[in-house]
């Protein structure tokens, strides 16, 4: 494996951009605009609250206001009587259709409509459909449901109790709110690392609950079709194949009489990964009533009860000598995953990729383990950008290694410089099982510590401390985990996580590529035009690219985890190359010479020594639908499908650095710079890479000082709005500074890696470890997210406390 | 009851319920599905639209309060000449992903464009600080109002804009 090192040019200005500046757009990789934008700049995209269909109706969901309690009686007569009010369904009409229950991702069931009890503060209690929205909402408050309280578990240390109340009677023979226990690495080898280590440091690290909270919210709109017993369901999925084998499933409907249908997305960051109850129930109202069903949750309830994130209380632990080599991670984490179990991970890791908590460093041993279990709190548990729980990984690792290098006394970006896996240890395996591909960590963090003037902030830092100024400095380093399969380790209920592309090339030349993942709002229609172009040589706006329509495109399980194009990306790679074979054997043909004469040059096979003869991709697509007599076995097309499976993850890694200054009087902490240095390998597109990259940075900024999701001690959401659930503005984020190396993936296609969410999981730590090294003066070395001024503040007078 | 106003430059008379959020007014009954509803508490600004020319989060207003005013949505951004360019700097600057967003971040560009052809980046980081962007960061959205303070007479096309 070589790894290939480019470093953008000059590090402190933006992106150099030949391809805007060029007269030709590029055939291939580079920065184009977006073929997506036209539409969206003119308010012509068309997401699923955009779609009316004839005679479409609208479903409203009532929600429990409590957290645990008892239904006793549930009377809908008056809502009924509603006379825009086609139909009210409860937990017992479903249990009439088998539906009051549906499975989880994670081998679990989850109430569609409660039927015995409640056991999260916006649980869905019932479903009325009317013939306009406002009469939806209207209805719901003429529903009268009587309620005997429980107490509620809200407090995840107490969920283990002996004396806790048991949340999930429904599952016969449960006697407690435990899930499951899962763990990694070699827990003695560990042990005996830890006890002849010089230095050991400790800490409870948590990352408090969180939301995605994409900017549209979640929804569906069901069309039955009862002659055919045909179902089109219109949905915000970030996994319409998936989707629909699970309606197959859960329905009863037949897989090939379903067709889901994902539209426009406006954001979706795993939010739209899951089938919420408010999809099943669209279904069911458009069953019931015979005509389509459109539901779309209001914010309060995508906050409430659609897919929280994190939410991991983490006992950290390094071992370390005293000159500052790191030997040995462990941690022990409980993992609050709501009353069902319905995170979306890979069916053999129910912790996701945490394990990956070895991080970007050369260890000795490594152990993790993480005990799941139920709360009174809404269910899901991966959302919001994490790759599979590395975001909870990093932040653990990232924050410990600070506190390390504030017990060595050492600077953190040198303690981190001393214990990377160096490049020539690549493909590196892990202490827990995982093969990194390839990295060359040290020049992205100088690359960074450069880019930041790094040296000088330390001495203005001191400087400033002596007058009592806080300032404080970030550093993170982090290895992503991306692009899962292989299907033969990975899988989701029992679907292989592989993905698929099909490619055609039509008798113009022109091409249109279906792709089985769905874009959010990340560019697919651009960067897989792009690949497609720079495999055949033929412009990207001649390429057409289909998604989001099982009936459209290829099986595969879609887009999150930052899989679309380590793992899509790799099937559109190979299925071109299958093309631009067949191309060739048809441009033999077309030229009366062996297939073994011809080279090719980019969109063109040419007579080896007379480039003069030879044929164009669109002279050989309509060669191939012409008369010309083809090849034996060649059949008459230029197509080609190919379903990818990954021989690895692939392993994106950056470094980020954050300044800070802090306010001693109130605890306000400003974000002052952020620099960022990604590697994901191949840039496809820069512009859209560095889109991504920003993105995840203001997430990052935004969970390290504003978002949580708490609770009260009745179980009531503290975070079930935007007055609540604060969300980063322009006003609390700097204009990001980014740099990139490049190190390819040795084993993918186009050696790209993935870069929806390398920022996600890179930044948080970034901004806590600046809070924290800025509160240094206060003798503070570990604080929790998120860093609000109230929090900083308590921390500065000595009472720092873990959200949860 | 009837309300008149008018949108886009064309007038409308409908008959609307009393209650009927503007947003609702504008998406369902005209069909103007470019704006967009986001949350309940008229913090994030996807439902923006011109009222008389100033940003008004039209989930804070009714339909019947904006009778007899005039309002602009983003299907009205590009005029004769062709896109806004706002419209076109959101493109060339990679102002938007999801697009969600969008139509909002950009009418409150145009007002503030209006009042101020050559706002820094404080300035247009205050005028849209109302609204929640959660793809890009809002760098690239600043840009994109700089791209078009800096091009107020930009050529009239979606095609490749260049830099």
């Amino acid at each position: 494996m070589t790894a290939v090192q480019e470093r953008s040019p000059m590090p402190q200005e933006r992106e150099a951009n030949p391809a805007m500046d060029a007269p030709d757009r590029p055939i291939g990789y580079g920065r184009v605009q977006r073929k997506e934008d036209p539409r969206f700049v003119r308010g012509k995209g068309r997401y699923l609250d955009d779609i009316v269909l004839p005679g479409m109706l609208h479903g409203a969901i009532l929600r429990s206001p409590m957290a645990h309690a008892r239904i006793v009686s549930i009377d809908t007569t008056e809502a009924l009587a509603h006379p825009k009010v086609h139909a009210v369904v409860t937990g017992k009409d479903l249990e009439g259709l088998n539906l009051a229950w549906a499975p989880t991702l994670s081998a679990d069931v989850q109430a569609v409509l409660a039927t015995d009890k409640v056991r999260f503060q916006g649980q869905e209690v019932a479903f009325v459909v009317a013939e306009d929205r406002y009469s939806a909402r209207d209805a719901l408050e003429l529903i009268d449901v009587e309620y005997e309280d429980l107490p509620p578990v809200v407090d995840v240390r107490r969920a283990l109790d002996a004396d806790a109340p048991v949340i999930r009677d429904d599952l016969e023979g449960r006697t407690d709110n435990h899930i499951f226990d899962w763990e990694a690495g070699d827990a003695a080898e560990t042990e005996v690392v830890f006890a002849r280590a010089d230095v050991v440091v400790s800490e409870e690290v948590v990352y408090p609950r969180v939301h995605p909270a994409p900017m549209e919210t979640c929804g569906a709109i069901a069309d039955y079709e009862p002659v055919e017993g045909r179902l089109t369901l219109y949905e915000t999925s970030q996994a319409p194949h998936a989707h629909r084998t699970l309606f197959a499933m859960v329905a009863g409907i037949p897989e090939h009489k379903i067709r889901v249908v994902s539209p426009d997305i406006g954001g979706g960051f795993g939010n739209k990964v899951g089938i919420y109850p408010g999809y099943i129930l669209a279904v069911v109202g458009s069953i019931v009533t015979g005509k389509p069903v459109k539901w779309v949750e209001d914010r309060s309830e995508n906050l409430m009860s659609t897919s929280f994130a994190r939410d991991y209380i983490m006992r950290g632990e390094v071992a370390a000598t005293r000159e500052g080599k790191i030997l040995a991670v462990r941690t022990k984490v409980l993992a609050d995953h709501g009353a069902f179990n319905a995170t979306a991970q890979p069916t053999k890791y129910p912790a996701g990729f945490f394990s990956i908590f070895t991080g970007s460093y050369d260890l000795q041993a490594a152990h993790c383990s993480v005990t799941g279990v139920y709360t009174n709190k809404a269910p899901g548990g991966v959302a919001y950008a994490c790759s599979f729980r590395v975001t909870e990984a990093v932040y653990l690792v990232e924050r410990m290694v600070d506190v390390l290098a504030a017990e060595l006394g050492m600077d953190p970006a040198e303690l981190r410089l001393r214990n990377f896996i160096k490049p020539e240890q690549f493909p590196y395996k892990n202490k827990t099982g995982w093969e990194y591909d390839s990295g060359d960590y040290e020049p992205a963090l100088r690359m960074a510590m450069e880019q930041i003037g790094y040296d000088e902030l330390r001495r203005e830092q001191a400087e400033k401390r002596g007058r009592g100024e806080l300032m404080g400095i970030g550093v993170s380093f982090f290895t992503e985990t991306v692009g899962a399969g292989p299907r033969k380790h990975m899988d989701i209920v029992g679907l292989g996580m592989a993905d698929g592309a099909e490619v055609r090339v039509h008798p113009t030349g022109k091409a249109v590529v279906r792709l089985s993942v769905q874009t959010q709002g990340q560019g697919h229609e651009t960067t897989f035009a792009q690949i497609l172009a720079e495999e055949l040589g033929i412009p990207p706006e001649d390429v057409d690219v289909v998604h989001g329509d099982t009936d459209q495109t290829p099986f595969g399980l879609g887009t999150y985890g930052s899989r679309s194009t380590p793992v899509s990306g790799g099937a559109v790679a190979l299925a071109a190359r299958k093309v631009k074979d067949k191309a060739r054997l048809i441009a033999a043909a077309m030229l009366e010479t062996r297939p073994e004469d011809l080279e090719w040059e980019k969109g063109r096979w040419s007579v080896k020594g007379d480039p003069s003869a030879g044929k164009t991709m669109a002279e050989i697509a309509l060669g191939a639908h012409g008369t010309v007599e083809l090849p034996e076995g060649v059949d008459g097309n230029l197509d080609a499908e190919v379903t990818y499976d990954p021989p690895n993850l692939t392993f994106p890694f950056g470094a980020y650095i954050c300044v800070v200054d802090v306010d001693p009087g109130t605890g306000k902490v400003h974000v002052r710079r952020f620099v960022a240095v990604d590697d994901c390998g191949t840039r496809i597109n820069p512009m859209i890479v560095e889109g991504q990259i920003h993105g995840g940075l203001a997430d990052g900024v935004g969970m390290a000082l504003m978002e949580f999701i708490g609770f009260d001690e009745q179980g009531n959401c503290l975070g079930g709005s935007f007055m609540d659930y604060l969300i980063p503005t322009a006003m609390e984020v700097p204009d990001w500074e980014t740099g990139y190396t490049v190190t390819p993936s040795p084993h993918h296609p186009i050696g790209a890696k993935g870069i929806g969410e390398s920022a996600t999981v890179g930044s948080p730590p970034a901004v806590v470890n600046a809070v924290v090294d800025a509160l240094a003066p206060f003798g503070i070395r570990h604080m929790d997210m998120p860093c609000t001024p109230a929090r900083v503040w308590e921390a500065m007078q000595g009472r720092p406390t873990p959200p949860i | 009851m009837q309300v008149t106003m008018t949108v886009n430059g064309a007038e409308v008379t409908r008959d609307v319920e009393p209650r009927q959020l503007l947003v609702h007014f504008l998406r369902e009954t005209l069909g103007l599905t470019g704006t967009h509803w986001g949350c309940d508490t008229s913090n994030c600004g996807t439902c923006v639209v011109l009222v008389d020319g100033l940003p008004v989060k039209s989930c804070t207003q009714l339909a019947a309060m904006t009778s007899g005013h005039e309002v602009r949505t983003v299907e009205g951004l590009a005029g004769g000449a062709g896109l806004d360019p706002v419209q076109q700097g959101f493109m060339a600057e990679h102002g938007l992903q999801c697009g969600f967003c969008t139509p909002g971040m950009m009418l409150t560009a145009r007002a503030l464009l209006d009042r101020d052809p050559d706002p820094d980046e404080a300035t247009i980081r205050e005028a849209i600080s109302g609204q929640i962007c959660r793809c890009t960061g809002y760098a690239t959205i600043v840009r994109s109002v700089r791209w078009a303070a800096e091009h107020p007479a930009a050529a009239a096309t979606d095609q490749e804009v260049t830099a």
